[in-house]
Order: structure tokens, then C-alpha cells, then sequence
């Protein structure tokens, strides 16, 4: 196992953005339908300190365990934060509030004219909040200049979308209006929105990677995209790039990259992958990154219309990891032959014959059963939000299905799976932002419970809904089991 | 099961809980036809 690579650490952010829900997919085809719905979903909002004192985001960050997190009595979007004071930074990263995010997105443009350009009142006050920010500082490569007027021209035409602060507006994100991209649709003004906002996002992940790890830009050899987001225009809609867009505002020169793709399974895909590379000795340290899905905020806004609540799905997420050589020290990411779990094509229409591939063979290549594993990481979507939409507890339904799958091995008894699933288990915390809660969401506390001597192994089980993309009927999973290098007491 | 020989069967199922593939698998193994399966994704 000594020439397995290690999971070195981490990043993850949350970026609470209200103003941009109505730019997810959800509450952009409903206002289409309805605009007067803009004043309701504009009166459900959360204010950044809400966002803030929200115990799931807590949790995100680090400042709760997902087991504390469970303690806590819903509703906890109408609780007070278990936390005295509810703090925006955590050990694994930050809740990040619109105007940083604001202020980084406009440093994301690479295009003259920019596709972002704010207010001259905004951009003097952004560029000060950038530069003073003692994480994100770096990302202020550029003078942030104000741009023209005219804004508002702009967005009646239809060429571009405005970034609002409550009624005041902070600037505008364009289409690529210039000859070579004008009438194509993968250069929209939305969709530049999504792609931008992934960028941007996963730049703010990738600089709290750096800073936790005290590591300099220029010290990272590959970078690894593992968001949902289609980039390209109208000849290669989906072609990428991502990774080293990421990279180059983050000034990560020595590094190159590429982007994963497998739906919201793309993180284990990608760490894998990256586990892989350091392990044929390719590389010495691999990034891999995810920022967030604009598409997806707002996803359940209706059914919280409709309960009177606020809308929770109201931030993207955003991650990072830093795969490496074994230190000897860091958590263990078994790469050992037939140790990664995957669902292949000829078991994927029977969900025991999928468990069974995810769980029980990998462990078997290992020589261990599903008792020598302390925790079981599947998806991890916020139960609240979830319930409330009518979806049920995504988590616990997934620890069903991993205690049925125990059963059915003959290690518990059928009476036994509460039990079992109470050991294996924990609520689930992350937001429902596609790729971010697929698993690895867990990979925080594992760590730090493993660096704790709290924690022996934990497996991950990520699953992806290929079917979504109309080409098969499939979904995929995929995965891995993470390992500490203490001894226990 | 003897209750679905010979109908037509739509399936709707769910991802993270039972996937429409696993339903069509037990009403063909009953006798049935399956006119309609979709698999939905909340997440």
C-alpha cells in the first residue's frame, strides 16, 4: 500500500449568491412563465448572514461534523446556529458572500470588450474587497478598471445578463457579442453566466487548496476539472478547458490540465484519475477541482414558495483536493488492482449487481468486509432541502440500499440494519449543487478524523445519472476507499 | 405478481431509490408488458 497516493487536503467553499437564483435553470423557466413570481422568489431570499448561520453550510465548511449536524432538531433553516457565533470561515474554507464573488468574477474575464463589466461605483469597491481579502487577494492580478455605461442598453437588448445587489445594480455579464461568437448559443450571455461562474468558483476552491496547504501556485504539476459545465462554442459545445482556465487565474504556471467529465460522479472519477497518475509517477502533485452549477440554484425554489420557506438552494458549492506521493502521513487513497469500485455496463440494470461491484468487490480485492470500513460517504444532499421538495432523505435512502447490500453478503441480519446503518452512516449536509454532494463532501472530515486517530477507513460511493444525457439508459458509480496511515489507540 | 400478467405496465422510477430497471426486470419476470420506464433524477 506504500505506493498508493494520498489525499493531502482540501478545500471547501460555498458561495451564497442570491441574486443569481434566478439565473438557475428552475426559477429562469418559471419567471419565463410567470413573471410575477420575481417579487415572491426576490421576498424568499436569505440574507449572507442566514447563509451563514444555516448549520448544513456549517458543516460544509467544517465547523460542525456531520454527526453534530444530526443532533441538531429541524427545522434548521428557522433554528439558531448551534454555534454561538456563527463564523463564515471554517477549517476546510469559506462561505463567500455575492460581492467577493462578484469582485472574482470580473477577474475571470480573459476577453476584451469583457464579457464582465461592472459599475464604476462597483468596481472601486470590489477591487478593494478582492485585494484585502487574505485568501483571495492573489486572484487581483489586474486592475479592476470601471467600465463604460450603457449597462442597462445592454440588458434590455438582450445581450447581457445583470448582477444585481438587492434593487442596485453591480454590473453585467455579456454574451461573446463580437462577430466570431454573435448568434451562437453556447456564447450566450446565460450560458457564458455558467461557465464563468464554474471558473470562478473553482478559482476560489483552488486558492483555499493553496492557502491550507501553505503551497505557492507554481508548485502544482496537473490540474484536474471535474465540474459539470459544457464549455466551448458552436463546432465543440463540451470541449473543456476548464482545468487550466482555472489554473491560469490561480497562477498556477508549471501546471497543465484537463476536465472530467461523468456527471455528479466526476469528483471520484477525477481522483482516481489523479491518484493515478501520481502513482505511474507522472506527477508529483495533482489539484483537482470543481466549482459550482449556477443551473442548479434555485432547483427546489418552487416547493419552498409554496411551504413559505426560504429558498435554501441559494449558493454554488466549490471543492478541491491535493492528490500527492505518500508522505507517510496523509490518508491513503487505495489504488491496489480491483480496489476502485465502478458499475459496469452489463451489472448497471440490477441495483444489487451495482452495489455488489461498488461495495463488496473492491473490499474482497482488499481482503475486507464492509465491518472493517467505520463510515460509508454516498450521496450527501441536504435532507432538508430534499424532504421538502418531495424527494425523501437521498442520503438515508442510499445507506439503505448499502445496508441491504450487507445483508444480502450475510454479514448483519436483516434486524440489524438500523444498527448497521447508524454506525456507517451520517446526515447529509452538502448542497444540492450536481456534482458537489456526490460523496466527497465527506473527504473534510475524513481526513481530519483520520489525522485525529478517530477514523480507520471510510469508502466513498458516487453515483452518476448518465441516462440524463439521452444517450443511454445507464447510470454509473463509482468507488474508493480512503485509508489511514495511524495506528489506532 | 399473478395480478400483472397480461396488463400494460408505465414505470417511474428513482435513482437514489428504486431505478425504473429494477422495476421493469420483476413485471417482466410477472408477465407483463412494459409500455412506458422512465429513471428520474431529483439531485
Amino acid at each position: 500500500m506504500t505506493d498508493n497516493p494520498v489525499i493531502r487536503n482540501c478545500a471547501f467553499c460555498l458561495v451564497h449568491t442570491p441574486d443569481l437564483v434566478r439565473f438557475g435553470s428552475k426559477p429562469r423557466r418559471e419567471l419565463e412563465a410567470e413573471p410575477s413570481l420575481a417579487d415572491r422568489l426576490e421576498g424568499a431570499l436569505r440574507s449572507y448572514a442566514a447563509a451563514v448561520a444555516y448549520p448544513p453550510n456549517q458543516t460544509f465548511i467544517g465547523n460542525l461534523s456531520p454527526l453534530q449536524l444530526g443532533q441538531i432538531p429541524k427545522p434548521w433553516f428557522a433554528g439558531q446556529s448551534p454555534r454561538n457565533s456563527a463564523e463564515a470561515s471554517g477549517p476546510f474554507g469559506e462561505i463567500i458572500n455575492q460581492d467577493l464573488f462578484y469582485a472574482a468574477l470580473r477577474q475571470a474575464n480573459v476577453l476584451q470588450p469583457p464579457l464582465v463589466a461592472l459599475t464604476t461605483e462597483a468596481a472601486q469597491k470590489l477591487a478593494k474587497l478582492l485585494a484585502a481579502h487574505p485568501v483571495f487577494g492573489p486572484l487581483a492580478q489586474s486592475a479592476m478598471a470601471a467600465d463604460p455605461a450603457g449597462f442597462q442598453q445592454e440588458i434590455d437588448a438582450g445581450k447581457a445578463l445583470p448582477l444585481r445587489t438587492g434593487g442596485t445594480l453591480q454590473g453585467l455579464v455579456r454574451g461573446d457579442n463580437r462577430s466570431e461568437g454573435a448568434g451562437d448559443i453556447n456564447l450566450d450571455p446565460h450560458t457564458l453566466l455558467e461557465a464563468l461562474t464554474a471558473k470562478t468558483t473553482g478559482a476560489l476552491a483552488l486558492r483555499w487548496l493553496l492557502h491550507r496547504e501553505q503551497m505557492q501556485p507554481d508548485q502544482v504539476d496537473y490540474i484536474i476539472s471535474c465540474g459539470e459545465e459544457a464549455t466551448g462554442d458552436r463546432y465543440q459545445r463540451g470541449g473543456g478547458g476548464v482545468a487550466k482556465a482555472i489554473g491560469e487565474m490561480c497562477g498556477c504556471v508549471n501546471a497543465s490540465g484537463m476536465d472530467v467529465k461523468n456527471f455528479c460522479a466526476a469528483p471520484a472519477s477525477a481522483l482516481v484519475t489523479a491518484g493515478a497518475l501520481i502513482k505511474a509517477g507522472l506527477y508529483e502533485r495533482v489539484a483537482v477541482v470543481a466549482g459550482g452549477s449556477l443551473a442548479k440554484l434555485g432547483m427546489k425554489s418552487m416547493a419552498f414558495l409554496r411551504e413559505g420557506m426560504p429558498i435554501l438552494d441559494d449558493s454554488l458549492g466549490c471543492i478541491a483536493f491535493l492528490v500527492t506521493r505518500n508522505d507517510g502521513a496523509s490518508p491513503v487513497l487505495r489504488l491496489d488492482r480491483g480496489a476502485v469500485g465502478k458499475a459496469s455496463i452489463g451489472a448497471s440494470t440490477s441495483d444489487q449487481a451495482i452495489y455488489e461491484q461498488l461495495i463488496l468487490k473492491p473490499l474482497r480485492a482488499l481482503g475486507l468486509t464492509m465491518a472493517d470500513v467505520d463510515r460509508f460517504a454516498p450521496e450527501l444532499h441536504n435532507p432538508e432541502i430534499m424532504e421538502f421538495s418531495g424527494s425523501g432523505d437521498v442520503a438515508h435512502k442510499n445507506y439503505r440500499m448499502i445496508a441491504a447490500t450487507a445483508v444480502l453478503a450475510g454479514e448483519i441480519d436483516k434486524a440489524g440494519m438500523r444498527a448497521f446503518t447508524e454506525r456507517i452512516g451520517m446526515t447529509g449536509f452538502a448542497p444540492t449543487q450536481g456534482h458537489i454532494p456526490s460523496g466527497v463532501p465527506y473527504v473534510g472530515h475524513a481526513l481530519a478524523a483520520m489525522q485525529a486517530g478517530e477514523l480507520s477507513r471510510a469508502m466513498f460511493l458516487c453515483k452518476a445519472s448518465l441516462f440524463l444525457n439521452r444517450l443511454t439508459s445507464l447510470f454509473d458509480g463509482v468507488s474508493f476507499l480512503l485509508e489511514s496511515q495511524k495506528r489506532q489507540p | 405478481m399473478r395480478i400483472l400478467k397480461g396488463h400494460k405496465v408505465a414505470i417511474f422510477g428513482e435513482r437514489d431509490d428504486v431505478a425504473g430497471s429494477a422495476v421493469r426486470n420483476c413485471v417482466l419476470a410477472a408477465g407483463a408488458e412494459v409500455v412506458y420506464e422512465t429513471t428520474s433524477c431529483f439531485v
